[in-house]
């Protein structure tokens, strides 16, 4: 009556696993076994001295129940060195019931219990093998490195990675110079059209979003201007102030972040995307030059509109002040202008949009350089693109600064 | 799987009247397509015919424009939040590539559904996410491993590990061999009909491979026209006279397919 489970492979010990440290998320546990037929084990110890202990598992061992049956298996005590495992009761089990029944028969096993197991269907018996088949225990989590370690190298990876992105932007930026040399030798080379699309796309559709943004900050600036400069009865410098600032900084460095926030990382996602989808391989199978088709365009389009833009922030960052000037401080358009004059010689204005077709190259080159970085994944356009804009706008701010100094230095 | 089915004539799955629109296009019109317990159904169709988008549907990632989704007899469309999470733990789907998480490993991503809908103890957790990959056939050293350290057809299985982490009843498959080597697609054909034999699971797979069609599956559906054309065995297949499909079983590529699956045993004999 009794089949001795032989079949039953006995493993070497579990292997005991240290764990990374870390709170693991739980979450809602909403399988829970409020909808799913209970399941049970149940120990019958023997009346007589002789009998051997029987455990009899019912019901649905399935793994919307495991976590109660783990508990009363890690619970069990069975006495003697012999038990029968009686599996007749059972409905229903899956992998998750089979492997929590046969780590039990493993662990009577290890005690060195003679095992016997009675009144199992075929089917669980199948299952039952199925888990012991497939009993090999492997790590969960990634190789343990020390916190100190994993600081050195996250700095070193950095460090190095920053260098070789510099030697390689760098020959990027070389490589575009030659193309350009080449299309400025023969202008035909340059896709006219491809730029005339970028121009409108840089320039002409981001007039809106410049123009509101350079006002406002007008206005802003006249306002703070006009409280401070009015308690010491110095109003009308609130017009050197708008000027001055506007001019100089303000309306030019405003354009170039906003631009490399809405065109550095457009150039980045677009030549990234082409990239994954290997549309820039088949250019160069197809003779085209990328740099050429893709690159050049975009360079040349931001550069030409860039100084553009700029110009209209200057206007509108002006009108922003002027209006907020007469409102708060009773200073009329005429008087404005009038001061304006005075404040301001063309040099302000010069020394602002000097700086526009540098800021564009920058921004331009480095969305293109981080598209062209791109490689298979959708996840890396993504990273790429985030990196374009927050590299462009650093890269602009550190040349506004050196700029800054070359200005005073030679004295303008 | 031994569940206990007290209606067994009811099928696993049952579409009725099924319309589905996407972006403006009728994708599905009065789809009709019923799934037995415990069978290999497989589906085919021309490229954008609609074959992800049923697979879509059924699952709940896409909404139907009218018709009824019914899986283990319940309609999908009526039931509570709570009662759709319930159902969804009983289905398992493998994506194109796995659809792994990758900033986890192996083991971790099987852990995932049992995280997020049991509250086990994470040693039995980690039992189990050990148990299923070895079922898929990966080997133990795969677990400590993130998705991007694997090849294609290791983390097809991977994320087959994964659907089968809550022990599923059904197990949708969107292509599972595209993109594997034909050896690769073999194994994973043979790895499929293992477990769906050992774990009694009823396995609905979209393909386009002839000889997973021929080896693993009960009884195949024509997608076309916007509806399910029809739905039977090879022979049937081979036996209907519509266009599409005497040109989809009857092509060189089908006739490979089949003469090598004939062939098999009569050289044996
Ligand atoms: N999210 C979506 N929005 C709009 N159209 C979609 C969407 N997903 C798929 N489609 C369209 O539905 C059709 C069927 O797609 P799909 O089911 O992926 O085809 P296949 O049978 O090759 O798997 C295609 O024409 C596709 O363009
Ligand atoms: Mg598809």
């Amino acid at each position: 009556m009794h089949r001795w489970a032989l079949w039953f492979v006995v493993d070497a010990a579990a292997a005991s696993r240290a764990r990374v440290p870390g709170a693991p998320y739980q979450g809602f546990g909403c399988m829970h076994a409020k909808t799913m037929p209970p399941a049970w084990i149940e120990l019958r110890a023997p009346a007589r001295g002789d009998s051997t202990p029987e455990l009899h598992a019912g019901g649905s061992w399935r793994i919307a129940n495991a976590r109660q049956l783990d508990r009363e298996l890690m619970r069990l005590a069975v006495p003697g060195d012999r038990v029968i495992v009686d599996m007749a009761a059972l409905e229903a089990l899956d992998t998750a019931g089979a492997w929590l029944l046969y780590r039990t028969l493993k662990l009577f096993r290890t005690q060195r219990k003679e095992v016997a197991l009675r009144g199992a269907r075929d089917e669980h018996q199948a299952m039952l093998r199925e888990v012991a088949a497939n009993d090999h225990p492997c790590e969960v989590d990634p190789p343990y490195v020390p916190t100190l370690l994993r600081i050195l190298d996250r700095v070193g990876r950095a460090t190095v990675d920053v260098m070789k992105a510099a030697r390689d932007f760098i020959a990027f930026f070389g490589a575009v110079t030659v193309t350009l040399m080449r299309c400025v030798w023969r202008p035909r080379r340059l896709r006219w059209t491809a730029l005339v699309f970028q121009m409108e796309q840089v320039g002409f559709n981001a007039l809106p979003i410049v123009g509101l943004i350079a006002f406002l900050i007008g206005v802003v600036l006249a306002y703070q201007g006009a409280v401070q400069l009015q308690r010491l009865g110095a109003e009308v410098f609130v017009v050197d102030l708008i000027a001055v600032s506007v001019l100089r900084e303000i309306g030019i460095l405003l354009t170039a972040i906003v631009v490399a926030g809405r065109s550095g990382s457009a150039f980045t996602a677009q030549i990234g995307s082409m990239k994954a989808n290997e549309e820039v391989d088949a250019m160069r199978t197809l003779g085209m030059d990328p740099l050429e088709v893709l690159v050049l365009p975009r360079v040349l389009a931001l550069v030409l509109t860039l100084p553009m833009l700029a110009f209209f922030a200057d206007i509108l960052g002006l009108l922003g002040g002027g209006l907020m000037a007469w409102i708060a401080l009773d200073i009329s358009p005429v008087m404005f202008i009038e001061r304006l004059r005075q404040a301001v010689s063309l040099w302000s204005f010069l020394i602002g949009i000097i700086k526009a077709p540098f800021f564009a190259a920058l921004i331009a080159l480095v969305g293109c350089y981080e598209g062209l970085q791109v490689t298979g994944s959708a996840e890396s356009v993504g990273i790429r693109t985030t990196r374009a804009v927050v590299e462009a706008i650093f890269l602009v701010i550190v040349m506004d600064a050196l700029f800054s100094i070359f200005f005073s230095t030679i004295g303008v | 799987m031994s569940v206990v089915d007290s209606r067994p004539q009811q099928p696993i799955i049952r579409v009725q009247g099924l319309r589905t629109v996407l972006g403006g296009h009728t994708i599905h019109q009065d789809l009709d397509l019923e799934v037995r317990r415990g069978e290999v159904l497989g589906v085919v169709g021309g490229s954008g015919t609609g074959k992800s988008v049923l697979l879509r549907t059924i699952v709940g990632l896409i909404r139907p424009a009218g018709g009824t989704v019914e899986v283990f007899g319940e309609d999908m469309a009526t039931l509570k939040d709570g009662e759709r999470r319930a159902c969804e733990t009983r289905w398992g789907v493998l994506f194109q590539d796995g659809a792994l998480f990758s900033s986890l490993t192996v083991a971790q991503n099987v852990e995932v559904p049992l995280r997020e809908h049991l509250r086990l103890p994470q040693r039995l957790m980690d039992e189990i996410a050990a148990l299923k990959i070895s079922m898929v056939g990966l080997p133990a050293s795969s677990g400590a491993k993130f998705p991007s350290e694997l090849s294609g057809g290791m983390r097809k299985r991977a994320g087959l590990a994964r659907a089968l982490a809550l022990d599923p009843e059904i197990v949708f498959l969107d292509e599972p061999t595209a993109g594997l080597d034909p050896i690769g697609a073999a194994a994973f054909d043979e790895l499929i009909n293992a477990l769906q034999r050992r774990l009694g699971l009823t396995v609905f797979m979209v393909t386009h491979d002839l000889d997973s069609l021929d080896t693993s599956c009960d009884r195949i559906a024509v997608l076309a026209e916007k509806q399910v054309l029809l739905t039977g065995t090879m022979h049937e297949m081979l036996a209907h006279d519509h266009p599409w499909v005497r040109e989809y079983f009857h092509g060189p590529r089908a006739r490979a397919a089949l003469a090598a699956e004939t062939a098999g045993p009569e050289a044996h004999a």
